[in-house]
């Protein structure tokens, strides 16, 4: 799909690719929108490289999908990559936000917008989550590994439980299975 | 600075450095700062501030801006998106330099396999979550599942989802 930039794309590119993201996004799903640009359509990075940058960005505090614009910036063209990506990400959706947040400010939003956001939202969850299942079908072969994700997703998304100890319980436990299983 | 636009300063900072696993997480704790503790709004302004932000394009952690702007106009939103943004952004480009300078060897292997299933099971568990926070009745479950086969099995154009979810909602509301 699309032509494939193997050198190091230009700063324009990186910020073009982030501007097409982030006006892209409707209703969240930003993570979905970043792989399909960065990895399908341009081919900047591979499934692996894209995987380790979404897992730091999600490990790292802050908002995930603009941790993942400025890894993905610093790791194409460092310091000024990283705020192409990050002015390319949110320059134009703040202008919206705002002009939006101006307009609310003066007057009041009918509830017909708020059903249809509602439905945009409930296809939002299903991109991200469709990107889950895409990524698990391309990466996960093993049982170990299968074993991890579901319990992540399953003592966070189900049962509630806190993100810090989930995490201090899976991050070791991965980390020991592909240290055990690196000769394979 | 005014006051307002100290503790709108600290506030995102320090909601910035405690957002883990992404800026949803963090919602509830602007909610009870801008509503309870500052009273800069009412609860119900601030849910429409919620659907603005996810609505609008780009990333939902963009309501800082409304609540800035709320709370102390322009300047009011200019400080939040720099306090929300900057501390985060600046140790998210450290852990990228340190991961970049870091030569192929056997740890780095290691940790790229055992970061794979943690992301994996981290975008299933924030979905879930959501899910389960904001989606009420049939139709949301309904279309959330339909779309996830839809983004996993086929190559669609998102945005023409993102129109039958809008349009099956409107339909449904409407009966």
């Amino acid at each position: 799909m699309g032509n494939r930039e193997t050198d190091r794309p230009s700063l324009a590119s990186l910020f073009v690719g982030f501007v097409r993201i982030g006006m892209m996004s409707f209703g969240g799903g930003l993570a979905a929108w970043t792989r399909r640009e960065v990895v399908q359509n341009r081919g900047w990075m591979d499934e692996r490289q894209f995987l380790s940058g979404y897992a730091l960005s999600q490990l790292v505090p802050g908002a995930t999908n603009v941790n993942l614009a400025v890894f993905i910036g610093t790791q194409m063209r460092g310091v000024p990559g990283a705020l192409a990506c990050f002015l390319g990400l949110t320059a134009l959706p703040v202008v919206i936000v705002l002009t939006a947040g101006t307009v609310y400010l003066h007057s009041h939003a009918g509830a017909w917008f708020s059903i249809a956001l509602s439905g945009m939202g409930a296809v939002a969850l299903g991109m991200n989550l469709g990107l889950g299942v895409r990524l698990s079908l391309n990466n996960i072969r093993r049982i170990g590994p299968a074993a991890i994700t579901t319990g992540i997703a399953l003592a966070i998304g189900v049962f509630g439980y806190p993100l810090p100890y989930v995490l201090a319980v899976a991050m070791p436990s991965s980390l020991l299975l592909a240290w055990w299983t690196r000769h394979r | 600075m005014t006051p307002v636009l100290l503790q709108l300063f600290w506030l995102f900072t320090l909601l910035s450095m405690l957002a883990f696993g992404g800026g949803a997480g963090v919602m509830p704790d602007i909610q009870r700062a801008a509503v309870d503790h500052y009273h800069w709004m009412t609860a119900g302004e601030f849910l429409d501030m919620f659907a603005i932000s996810r609505a609008a394009p780009g990333p939902g952690s963009l309501i800082v801006l409304l609540v800035g702007q709320k709370a102390a106009g322009f300047p009011g939103a200019a400080v939040s998106f720099v306090a929300m943004f900057l501390p985060s952004c600046l140790v998210v480009h450290f852990v990228a330099r340190f991961w970049h300078s870091a030569a192929r060897s056997v740890w780095k292997d290691v940790v790229e396999r055992a970061l794979a299933p943690v992301a994996i099971g981290l975008t299933f568990a924030s979905g879930l979550a959501l899910m389960r926070a904001t989606e009420h009745g049939f139709m949301p479950h309904a279309l959330t599942v339909g779309s996830t086969a839809a983004f996993a099995f086929t190559r669609i154009s998102p945005l023409i989802l993102l129109a039958v979810g809008a349009l099956a909602m409107l339909a449904v509301a409407s009966l």
